[in-house]
């Protein structure tokens, strides 16, 4: 397992490297000019210089090796100096953003926290209901309740995110008076800080919404996952063994069905985090968090191309990483699968 | 003599038998239904409502639903119903050649890479590698890149039409790539492959004639995923204001430019994303009626 571990661990870093190739070049293609601002009354070769001074002057091959220096040895000193007070990444360059003429890094950790509440908690919520639905219309299949169930996860899974949004904004926010207790804000507030009982309500009424849309759309596919995973075991011979030597059906199902059919289900859950994150793009912009997708989103709209080439790559990195904690997990809980 | 000639009935194509499994899904026959009562409302609904989507009736603007216009009108008067056809037609048309193209592109990498035991492992890490890819922030910056050349070449409107059709269909051929070199890979192992072999077929041949047909399921299956994904990224793109040109509508589009108004015209959001998730849900059902049909474990229970 532990060589399994460090030989993907290794394969991920030129998987890594082709990814951030490949956005490196589709970007050198841009047609924007970062000097396309600077007034007409500043000379060429002052303009020259400003361009040297923002790392366009070298060859390609020079500037990929500079980005990916930034980001992997500089970055990762700035945050150790952040931490320890020490001086490693002084006076070097960092990734710089066209747009603020600020740290790149800077900017997106200070986005990281909206987008990680926003998008942990509507997993977290996701998972919660998911799998006990799962669960259930597996074990009841063809109820009503299976019936109703996979009908909601088909509508959960058809209908996306940006009309869902959009249709609770009208039903919440706009149908129902503002005076009313179930009127949620459409609009949600970075600034406010959760220093009282009212702020912490005013917190999670407008977090109500974003968790709900994003979290809609995971649970549908993670019970779909759960229900089938759950339907593969259910039939095996191990169940009918356990009941026929007298086991509680609680304990059959809840213990035995459950523990195994979560298996493929654990991977699936691991491998959809990246997928929140994309999904995130769309949710933050209905509703109006400034988090990662908003960031992103504006960097693109503003040809921002330091900025969009970093959170492109920070999105790849996701996906590796979940792939391969995924990979790992399925190896340490299902003994039959190891990869040696 | 003649009651055993009876008897046996005359043999029949196995489509009939994936019709007949697929008719007891409820499911999706309705939803077969309502899809192709959509796509003959949106190819043959500006032939029967002969407002021009374009034509701007500046007296009439932001009225609700009335008989002169059953689905109301816009900031600028222009007729919402005939809108959403024209819309309609932009949408489902990528979406059916986004397919197409994803289709094409898995179908190949597919059975090449599980034929040819030298092309496997490049092309499969190929595959893993596009997987690894994140879609939507690349599509995004894709559509940014492409899209001034593209209009300049093709005008604006076949410009964008290409440069979506493309992007979707080059980032979404990965699934159904898997599949495919799966199934080729089990049947290459299957006697009447070895027959085939044996009379000296060539690999042209085998692939067109012998390993397509059986590996035809899977596709099915995947063209209507595919459409289902290729109408929801368009529609996530122009949605997020990066698609088509706000003068030619499409679903995403509409849904766009009405979530401005949400405040004071909250049914004007409803028309387009109705139809976008109508849609989806009704491709999504189909497929999943396919999958059942065409699996022959279910299929004669």
């Amino acid at each position: 397992m532990l060589s399994f571990t460090i030989r993907r661990l290794l394969l991920a870093v030129p998987t890594l490297l082709f990814i951030a190739l490949v956005i490196f070049s589709l970007l050198k293609l841009a047609p924007g000019d970062p000097m396309a601002q600077v007034p007409l009354t500043v000379p060429p070769e002052v303009k020259e210089r400003m361009r040297e001074a923002l790392g366009l002057g070298q060859p390609n091959h020079i500037q990929f090796y500079k980005w990916m220096v930034q980001f992997f040895i500089t970055e990762p000193q700035v945050i150790i100096d952040q931490m320890f007070g020490t001086t490693f990444a002084e006076g070097k360059q960092r990734v710089i953003s066209w747009q603020t003429r600020s740290p790149v890094m800077d900017i997106i950790w200070q986005r990281m926290p909206q987008t990680l509440w926003v998008v942990g908690l509507s997993y977290v919520v996701a998972v919660i209901i998911a799998v006990p639905i799962g669960v259930y219309s597996a074990y009841r299949q063809y109820s009503w309740f299976d019936q109703i169930g996979t009908f909601i996860s088909m509508i959960g899974f058809s209908v996306p995110t940006f009309f869902t949004g959009v249709l609770l904004i009208v039903i919440f926010s706009v149908l129902i008076s503002p005076d009313s207790f179930f009127w949620l804000p459409s609009i949600y507030d970075t600034t406010l800080v959760v220093d009282s009982w009212e702020n912490l309500g005013k917190q999670i009424r407008q977090m109500i919404m974003p968790v709900f849309v994003l979290a809609l759309y995971s649970a549908a596919q993670i019970s779909r996952f759960m229900r089938a995973s759950m339907l593969d075991n259910l039939n095996q011979d191990y169940v009918r063994t356990a009941r026929a030597k007298g086991l509680k059906e609680r304990s059959v199902v809840l213990v035995h069905v459950l523990r195994n059919s979560m298996i493929p289900v654990v991977t699936v859950i691991a491998l959809g985090v990246p997928n929140v994150f994309g999904g995130s793009l769309i949710t933050e912009q209905i509703f109006k968090v400034n988090g990662i997708g908003q960031l992103l989103i504006t960097a693109i709209q503003a040809n921002d191309l330091p900025m969009v080439q970093t959170i492109t790559f920070i999105f790849a990195i996701l996906i590796v990483v979940f792939n391969l904690i995924a990979d790992i997990l399925y190896g340490i809980l299902d003994p039959r699968i190891r990869y040696d | 003599m003649t009651d055993i000639a009876q008897k046996a009935k005359a043999p029949r194509n196995q489509w009939w038998d994936i019709w007949a499994q697929f008719r007891t899904h409820k499911g999706a026959m309705i939803s077969l239904v309502i899809f192709f009562f959509i796509l003959f409302g949106v190819a043959f609904g500006s032939l029967l409502w002969s407002i021009d989507p374009t034509f701007i009736d500046i007296r009439a603007r932001n009225q609700g639903p009335s008989l002169t216009h059953p689905f109301g009108t816009d900031q600028l008067g222009r007729d919402t119903l005939a809108r959403m056809i024209k819309g309609g037609q932009t949408s489902l048309a990528v979406g059916l050649v986004a397919m197409l193209i994803a289709l094409f592109l898995g179908a190949f990498v597919g059975v090449v890479a599980g034929y040819f035991k030298r092309f496997d492992g490049p092309l499969m890490r190929l595959t893993d590698l596009f997987l690894a890819l994140p879609l939507l922030p690349l599509l995004l910056v894709m559509v940014m890149l492409f899209r001034q050349p593209l209009s300049a070449a093709f005008g604006p409107e076949t410009g964008i039409f290409i440069l979506m059709v493309c992007a979707i269909g080059i980032t979404s051929w990965m699934p159904t790539a898997r599949i495919v070199r799966g199934d080729v890979l089990a049947l290459k192992e299957r006697e009447f492959i070895l027959s085939a072999r044996s009379i000296g077929t060539s690999n042209t041949k085998m692939i067109t004639r012998h390993l397509l047909p059986n590996v035809m399921s899977p596709i099915m299956v995947s063209a209507t995923l595919g459409i289902a994904n290729a109408i929801i990224t368009e529609s996530a793109l122009s949605f997020l204001g990066l698609g088509f040109p706000p003068d030619f509508p499409t679903w995403g589009r509409l849904l766009f430019d009405s979530v401005a108004f949400m405040q004071q015209y909250p049914e004007r959001v409803m028309w387009p994303g109705v139809a976008i998730s109508l849609t989806v849900l009704s491709v999504n059902y189909i497929g999943d009626g396919l999958r059942d049909a065409l699996d022959p474990r279910i299929r004669g229970r």
